[in-house]
């Protein structure tokens, strides 16, 4: 509440004020230059898309975005200033230029991309929304959810497409919309509901924060879809370019197979694709007003696309999510980047 | 001293000029051309940055379709037909409700705390006091925190419902009481009620005509019994029981029918009762101690009980130093009454500046309405106190 009111009063002071971003000359990627540091806003606690650790160290795949972003534009990924934002201010906080971008598991829908006055610069995780109910219930579809309670995030696609779920299917339920997240869960927790709804990924993640996890189950249909993506303010058409090719040069180093290990080692590569991505052919970065090796340092540093997966939300993490549909192209996902030539 | 003698005074534009109360409009003048201009230019050019950010504004998404639900509303809404505009009402009633509710209660709990905290016993009087102390001061969101898990942590979930006398249950999804359907007749009970209480009414009012003329005293309570509760009751029996019940059961995992009262709102309720009461207690204290003490030692004098005494000497004096703090605790339960944010009870602030504000995505015009319904609240909430205020006030002669 009162985290929102702020972001309200930024939001008006922002707009009402002359404060506005693209007021001032030279675009946002000049910007952040000459302030040394990228405003990102994150989420404010889903385990393995952004969450601060016990010393404030943030990680996460939506933070490693924001890394490779910093990374690209200053040759360190530790030049960022993560704000943690709650679904319901995380555009107030956007429109007003309180963050540069918002890398914080985002639906991209159509509403938000043309009335909210932004853009949305790619999907970095294919999801959709999911049901996590208590095992002893005895419910195994979400088709026998008739009369449940259901516990949800207030100001997200998740309530939308839970209204149009039950009417769709002809069911009854009652919804509970808390502000935060946190309170959704201990509310679902507490017995208050019978079933807690949100992205799949995010189901899993907060599974991993109950008492007991293997009390509850995630059920099997995904009733909406959800591309989650980072997200920039209309208008700076600069800005948004660094922000959709640095995810896209994650998914490319992938599938050339460049890794952090051999990055070093590709520098020396003949192969024309690999040589225009780490910069030792064309111009590609100064195009995006960015140095040569500007792809270099994204994989240097964080690593691809495939890497960051694994490590956050992956076989690497805790919350052990298969790439399914977040697997390349060529493997069968949906994950599919435009070349860089 | 010699100038001025020897010039004519102009009477003309000098003496215009140096009008103090001419200057003084002047000035007025130039603050509401200031302050206009302020406005002007903050709403110019707020649209201004809207348009250059393509962010939509105006009104216009009043009547689109909502598509979310809410669950506690007072008129029929849904996600299929409701429009945002719906919403707000529905989100607007909510926090009336537990607004009007919370000042009902809050009102009777702080005039007896505050009255408790002046008992001549000394338990009672320590026990007022250890619930101001520590109902003051405490931040609110957490007493509203506590409450929400005060209510909702003890109770069964609904395949074990607490059955409650006359067929009410109670679980961790609220309590449930069974819902009276109206048969022919029915609504004959309802005038018999309405009846009852305007005819208590005038009776009060003939009685106190008839004590200020006569002396004589009548037993206001029981008529006012008899009419409100018995000629219902009468009626009802000689209607022939037109009234059924739909009783709450379980079907599938939750309960269904009866008339369900969420814990969202009985934790919002308590706590905004309980906190306002303490504020309430100590105006209600302060209140009596401003009455002089002579003025129950003249009431005792005249052979006044201790009830009466209170009742008919002391409270009423107390109130014109009561009711304007009084005005601003029954505000100050109003806006806090936008926490509900915190426990997920669909109050105003919550449905229309929370969701619809974060689907539509127009801070601007959200905020703006929300605050002018704030506003809206508050100033008629005082204007009715002032009423009741002069009403109260001493009577000067």
């Amino acid at each position: 509440m009162k985290k929102f009111m702020g972001a309200a009063l930024i939001a008006a002071a922002g707009v009402i004020g002359v404060s506005a971003a693209q007021a001032q000359g030279g675009g946002l990627l000049a910007q952040v230059k000459s302030k040394g540091v990228l405003t990102c806003g994150v989420g404010p606690g889903l385990a393995g898309f952004g969450m601060p650790d016990a010393q404030g160290n943030w990680s996460g795949l939506d933070v490693d975005l924001c890394r490779a972003i910093a990374a690209a534009i200053f040759n360190d990924p530790a030049k960022v200033k993560f704000i943690p934002l709650s679904s319901k201010d995380r555009f107030t906080a956007l429109q007003s230029g309180e963050v540069d971008l918002l890398s914080r598991n985002t639906t991209w829908t159509m509403s938000r991309d043309t009335s909210l006055g932004l853009n949305f610069a790619g999907v970095n995780y294919y999801d959709g929304q999911g049901f996590m109910v208590r095992k002893k219930l005895g419910v195994d579809s979400a088709m026998k959810l008739e009369g449940a309670s259901v516990c949800t995030q207030q100001g997200t696609t998740t309530e939308l497409n839970l209204a149009d779920f039950f009417r769709t299917n002809k069911m009854k339920y009652e919804v509970v919309a808390f502000a935060s997240n946190d309170e959704t869960v201990k509310a679902y927790e507490s017995g208050r509901c019978d079933a807690f709804t949100t992205d799949a990924s995010g189901l899993y993640a907060e599974r991993l924060k109950l008492s007991t996890p293997t009390d509850h189950i995630v059920l099997p249909e995904i009733i909406s879809k959800e591309p989650l993506g980072p997200v920039v303010r209309h208008g700076d058409d600069l800005w948004l370019d660094v922000v959709k090719w640095t995810h896209n040069a994650m998914l490319n180093a992938e599938e050339l197979g460049i890794t952090k290990a051999n990055v070093d080692e590709m520098l020396k590569s003949e192969n024309p694709e690999i040589k225009r991505l780490v910069g030792t052919e064309g111009k590609f970065g100064e195009a995006i007003g960015l140095t040569n090796d500007w792809a270099y340092r994204i994989v240097k540093h964080i690593g691809n696309y495939g890497e960051s997966f694994e490590r956050n939300v992956g076989m690497g993490s805790l919350l052990k999510i298969a790439r399914g549909q977040n697997a390349l192209w060529t493997k069968g996902g949906l994950q599919y980047a435009p070349p860089i030539r | 001293m010699s100038t001025t003698s020897t010039e004519p005074v102009r009477p003309g534009r000098a003496s215009l000029l140096y009008d103090p109360r001419i200057r003084g409009y002047i000035y007025q003048l130039a603050l509401l051309a200031i302050v206009g201009f302020l406005i002007y230019s903050a709403a110019s050019n707020a649209i201004e940055n809207l348009r250059a950010q393509k962010i939509a504004s105006g009104f216009g998404f009043w009547h689109n379709a909502s598509g979310f639900d809410v669950n506690q509303k007072l008129i029929p809404y849904d996600a299929s037909t409701g429009t945002y505009g719906r919403a707000f009402y529905v989100g607007l009633l909510n926090t009336l409700l537990v607004a009007a509710i919370g000042i009902v209660l809050s009102t009777f709990l702080g005039f007896f705390v505050g009255v408790a905290r002046l008992s001549s016993n000394w338990v009672v009087a320590k026990i007022a006091m250890v619930y101001v102390e520590i109902i003051r001061n405490l931040p609110l969101l957490l007493q509203l925190f506590f409450w929400y898990n005060a209510v909702l942590k003890p109770l069964p979930n609904p395949r074990q419902s607490i059955q409650l006398p006359a067929g009410a249950l109670l679980n961790n999804r609220g309590l449930y009481i069974p819902d009276p359907h109206l048969g022919p007749g029915g609504s004959l009970i309802i005038w018999a009620f309405l009846i009852g209480i305007a005819a208590t009414l005038v009776f009060r009012h003939w009685a106190r005509k008839q004590q200020a003329a006569t002396g004589k005293q009548y037993p206001i309570g029981l008529v006012a019994l008899g009419l409100v509760v018995l000629l219902p009751l009468a009626v009802y029996f000689a209607t022939g029981r037109p009234v059924s019940f739909v009783y709450p059961e379980l079907a599938g995992f939750n309960l269904r029918g009866g008339i369900q009262i969420f814990p969202e709102f009985v934790a919002l309720l308590l706590g905004l009762t309980t906190y306002t009461a303490g504020f309430i207690a100590e105006v209600v204290r302060a209140g009596i101690l401003a009455v002089s003490k002579g003025q129950t030692e003249a009431a005792n004098a005249l052979g006044l009980r201790a009830g009466p005494t209170l009742k008919l000497v002391v409270i009423p004096q107390a109130m014109r130093v009561i009711i304007p703090p009084l005005t601003s605790n029954y505000l100050n339960l109003t806006k806090n009454s936008s926490l509900a944010v915190a426990i997920g009870y669909p109050d105003l602030v919550q449905v229309f500046t929370g969701t619809v504000l974060n689907q539509t995505g127009q801070a601007v015009e959200v905020v703006a309405i929300t605050m002018a319904v704030y506003l809206t609240i508050s100033l008629v909430t005082s204007l009715f106190m002032n009423i009741y205020n002069r009403r109260m006030a001493l009577v000067e002669r």
